[in-house]
């Protein structure tokens, strides 16, 4: 099933073939890229998607003060929620230690955070914030600046230990 | 539970009867237990006196249809686990074990929401496919309302499911709802999101479908192209009716087996990619942590499960006597292919019937009767399904996880009764 034959048999077939574009009803409507929001393109682990902008953990502590750290914590590890510095000795999963791409940070943030008021901060916001969490990680220095060329460049340490286990055996489970 | 008595003595040495001999036994019986049962309540009246609701009209008809009042603890058992802080990030539990049959009622679906239940307008509502395709489309309800539609009854289970038992040692004593109810199961009805992408027509490069909701923290997986041009689908019903706002009203995706997180409710967005976002929920609370240290990521498929649903923790027997033991079984992989119910800590198993139909992917009921001595012991259920995979014992599934994972747990479940007939939940 997960051969790269079926995939490219189905896909030739699809684009190439006026009677199979027949088969559905064709009543979709033809989709503008103005109409596309931000929020429904993931920014992808090479960068792709990230928005103009920078930002540095100077900037992000400000931020950081007045809208994160009553969920998370004053310096990002005390919590209660979630803390994304760590690992603590009650959350294992801090997201700058954890997740294996810096991009995540800064799209999750601009979707869903802070969770009272999502999509409330600008893009440089975004930035500065996930600065703050890489600095506070020990990640980057806190003075240093990032943006869409930068971050998809960032080694996280999650990203060598995690084990794609669809790559591995597809549906199997483990 | 239910108590029947029986003529039927063909019984195995540690109480398991044969359901054919049991059905043929418990017929007569069965039905004067529930007047004698009846008569309990009503014992202050003689038995020959006319109740006032034959003595007026009844109710007339009505346009929605509610449980009976009396019924009004049949409900969900909600977690809140960040309380005040954050109230839109929560749970609420199928009560599996006030339940019979298979098919969950819609006001009972489990719930987890990572950011509320957007009260968003179904006629605002679009769902776009735009990125590696060759025609960017929208749809709103009324365009998906014409096409083409399939039905299938599918469980879906949270990754996260019986969380409880996966990391403490020390059983918490609750009921099914709690322990296990973040797992439903419904006909689901809806396109396949096969013929979407189809008109989308998808560029040769498109190896991942990231799905994101109309949620406030518009939710996000990446579905891998063969399950999105499988048998994934764009539901729109839910047992019958417009899918629930609980459940992704107006539409959700439905993927067969694989965990929940990813069957994104209120789905607004199907974004064609040549790789995996590693969005939120993928880089961290649904990845699983093995013993090692080592992370295992893109882990979709909910494995082999049972659990005894009658009697089941919290309940208490009615004494010494004949009881059907009867639960639910599932599996990701396809149909459930056998249950086995041992009643002596697993030193014996025995094979319970399976329900009929016995479907793909969805909640399969398992009965064997049984006869209880009144002396101490523990129930357990071990399930099978029909690609080989068996459920672990607890003691195996934590070998291979760290000890604070809890994604994808299906050990085997324990319940011990002691002989006053508390049933509670034990680690075997």
């Amino acid at each position: 099933m997960r051969t790269l034959e079926m995939i490219f048999a189905f896909s030739a077939l699809l684009v190439g073939s006026v009677s199979a574009l027949g088969q559905t009803p064709q009543l979709g409507q033809v989709l503008q890229d103005r109409e596309i929001p931000f929020f429904a393109r993931y920014i992808m682990p090479d960068g792709a998607g990230l928005p103009a902008g920078s930002g540095s953990a100077t900037a992000g502590r400000r931020v950081w003060e007045s809208r994160c750290a009553s969920c998370h914590g004053a310096t990002g590890s005390e919590g209660p929620i979630m803390p994304p510095v760590g690992p603590t000795a009650t959350y294992a999963k801090s997201a700058g230690k954890y997740w294996p791409y810096a991009t995540t940070l800064f799209d999750y943030i601009r979707r869903a955070m802070p969770f009272p008021s999502p999509k409330s901060l600008s893009d440089e916001d975004v930035y500065s914030v996930t600065a703050f969490i890489l600095y506070r990680n020990g990640l980057i220095k806190e003075n240093e600046s990032i943006d869409a060329n930068s971050l998809p460049r960032l080694a996280m340490p999650g990203r060598d230990n995690l084990t794609d286990l669809w790559a591995k055996q597809g549906e199997k489970p483990y | 539970m239910r108590q029947l008595m029986t003529r039927d003595n063909s019984m195995s040495p540690r109480g398991l009867l044969s359901r054919r001999g049991m059905m043929r036994g418990s017929l007569v019986a069965a039905g004067s237990t529930v007047a004698a049962s009846l008569a309990l309540v009503e014992e202050a009246k003689a038995e020959a006196d006319i109740p006032s609701w034959l003595r007026v009209p009844g109710e007339p008809v009505r346009s929605y249809g509610q449980p009976a009042e009396t019924e009004a603890d049949v409900k969900r058992a909600p977690i809140q686990i960040y309380k005040d802080l954050a109230p839109a990030y929560g749970f609420s539990g199928t009560p599996l074990q006030k339940l019979r049959g298979t098919i969950t009622p819609n006001g009972l679906h489990f719930e987890v929401h990572h950011g509320g239940r957007p009260l968003l307008n179904p006629v605002e509502h679009r769902l776009i496919i735009h990125g590696l395709v060759n025609r960017q489309l929208k749809f709103d309800v009324a365009t998906l309302e014409r096409y083409p539609m399939v039905t299938g009854v599918h469980f879906i289970e949270c990754a996260g499911n019986s969380f409880f038992n996966a990391i403490f040692d020390e059983p918490k004593q609750l009921g099914c709802d709690m322990l296990h109810g973040l797992v439903s199961n419904s006909e689901w009805t809806g396109v396949p999101l096969r013929i979407l992408l189809e008109e989308a027509a998808i560029k040769p490069d498109a190896r991942w479908v990231i799905a994101i909701g109309n949620d406030a923290p518009n939710l996000a997986r990446s579905i891998p192209i063969e399950k999105a041009m499988g048998d994934a689908v764009l539901a729109l019903y839910q047992n019958g009716e417009r899918v629930r706002p609980e459940q992704g009203y107006p539409m959700r995706v439905v993927l067969p087996g694989y965990q929940g997180n990813m069957n994104i409710k209120w789905v607004t967005s199907l974004q064609v990619t040549s790789r995996p976002a590693y969005t939120k929920d993928e880089s961290g609370e649904y990845t699983d942590i093995l013993a090692d240290g080592k992370v295992l990521d893109f882990a979709f498929t909910m494995g082999v499960k049972s659990v005894i649903t009658h009697p089941s923790g919290t309940m208490s027997m009615s004494g010494p006597g004949v009881y059907e033991i009867s639960g639910l079984a599932w599996s990701g992989l396809g149909k459930v292919a056998r249950v086995e119910v041992s009643t002596d800590e697993g030193n014996s198993w025995s094979d319970a019937d399976l329900q009929k139909p016995v479907l793909d992917k969805a909640m399969t009921r398992f009965a064997i009767e049984w006869k209880w001595d009144g002396k101490p012991t523990t129930l357990l259920s071990r399930a099978h399904d029909e690609a080989g995979y068996v459920q672990p014992t607890r003691t195996a599934w934590k070998k291979r996880y760290a000890p604070s994972n809890y994604n994808h747990y299906n050990a085997i479940q324990a319940w011990r009764i002691s002989s006053d007939g508390a049933v509670t939940n034990a680690h075997t």
